[in-house]
């Protein structure tokens, strides 16, 4: 089980990160557990500077932006 | 990591062609610009095909607006996807990793260096502000790049260069930087870190190891696609409204009227200016057909730009926004020195041109 956190404030880009998380996740079969971060205190507490953010098993894999399908891929395979 | 156990998705035919999307960016650049040659007598034909009296105020402020729209636009879509392109090449983490620990004047004037080519969504303006003070970028830096950013952003540049040439868009450049470096330099002076709100000052948090991602060409070809659909998309509303405002100045308001309330005799036009466009919220996008309007029928440019920077970077929004991180006494002062910087642009410019 891949715990996954989407991290950002709740603007639509977040909301499609997350999205995106669980699409892939589902078209690998990688069982996972995905938690949205919205609080800004929690977000900075990772080291990020911009949102949306990915956190995967407690690590920081990707900050700013829409990610890539194939490196959501990647990760959630890793 | 070893990713070669991994099974590779979307491998094989579908892998995108990199001299194919080369050259379908250089055929759209060719593209562009032969259809906005053609801008001026296509304006013109369809004028003319409608019932208006030569000459009247209507036929005015119509062509300025047939004109002036699919121009605005085209020029916006090029100047946001080279931009686009621009920006892959950095990133907030990058940016701050460069800013951190550095010394008060030379950070400034990174900081709003940098300010103009890093990629930044207004959504991200808080995560943004903690990252960079929790990892040691000090407070007047940050605030030289938070005033930077909006201001002196990409649409705002590529739009003054083309409604009103190279000088005008150097100069507000020039000046916007300057009001973001030496307006963050004074917040630093004035040590008001204790005016942050209280859980923003203790947290102190390590910086991601982010892994390195592989940007090919095709990559940044496509940010700069994505930034078209996402700016263009969000911004062009506030276009057409701005060039329908511009269109009427352009046709209707009496050019000695500005040049009497917005012309150079009258200094308090600048702080007028300046007060005038705090509570109102535009993007550079709608602001500046105008802009060019205004100037187009005398007001004095230093008094439009001061307008046009206070429109810009001094938004109820944002300081809404900032509010979660910042004490309305920070605010305040982040108001003040801002206004002051632009008023002094407003005055100086006016000076310089008389």
């Amino acid at each position: 089980m891949k715990d996954v956190k989407v991290l950002g404030p709740g603007c639509k880009r977040c909301q499609t990160t997350q999205d995106m998380v669980l699409a892939q996740a589902e078209r690998l079969g990688v069982p996972v557990h995905v938690e949205k971060v919205t609080d800004y205190a929690a977000i900075a507490g990772y080291g990020i500077a911009s949102t949306p953010g990915i956190v995967i098993d407690g690590k920081v894999v990707h900050a700013g932006g829409l990610p890539k399908e194939d490196d959501i891929a990647r990760w959630l395979t890793a | 990591m070893s990713i070669g156990t991994s099974p590779a998705p979307q491998a094989g035919p579908s892998r995108p062609n990199p001299r194919l999307w080369v050259a379908g960016a250089v055929v759209f650049v060719l593209v562009w610009f032969a259809l906005y040659g053609q801008l001026v007598p296509f304006s013109n034909r369809v004028v003319s095909l409608l019932p208006l009296e030569r000459g009247s105020h209507l036929e005015e402020a119509i062509r300025f607006f047939v004109y002036d729209t699919p121009k605005v636009l085209m020029l916006l879509t090029l100047v946001v996807f080279g931009m686009g392109v621009v920006r892959s090449f950095f990133s907030p983490e990058r940016t701050r990793a460069l800013l951190a620990g550095r010394r008060e004047s030379a950070g400034n004037v990174a900081a709003a260096g940098l300010g103009v080519v890093t990629p930044f969504c207004s959504c991200s303006a808080v995560p943004l502000f903690i990252g960079f003070v929790s990892a040691g970028v000090p407070l007047g830096v940050t605030f030289s790049f938070l005033i930077a950013a909006p201001m002196v952003n990409e649409v705002a540049l590529g739009l003054l260069f083309a409604l009103l040439g190279w000088k005008v868009a150097l100069t507000y450049l020039v000046f916007g930087l300057g009001v973001a470096i030496v307006a963050g330099w004074a917040i630093g002076r004035l040590h008001l870190e204790g005016w942050l709100e209280e859980w923003v000052r203790t947290i102190r948090s390590e910086v991601a190891e982010l892994p390195a991602e592989d940007v090919t060409v095709v990559d940044r070809i496509k940010a700069g696609i994505e930034a078209v659909k996402d700016i263009v998309g969000r911004v062009w509303v506030w276009i057409i409204a701005g060039i329908a405002a511009g269109a009427f100045i352009h046709g209707y308001v009496p050019a000695d009227l500005l040049a009497t309330i917005m012309g150079r005799d009258a200094w308090w036009s600048v702080p007028a200016a300046v007060l005038l466009g705090i509570p109102m919220y535009s993007n550079a996008a709608g602001i500046i057909p105008v802009v060019e309007a205004l100037i187009g029928k005398g007001a004095a440019v230093g008094t439009v730009l001061a307008f046009m920077m206070s429109v810009i970077a001094l938004s109820l929004p944002e300081m809404i926004i900032l509010r979660k991180v910042l004490t309305v006494r920070l605010i305040a002062v982040f108001v003040g020195v801002v206004g002051l910087g632009i008023l002094g642009v407003g005055f100086l410019f006016n000076a310089l041109l008389a």
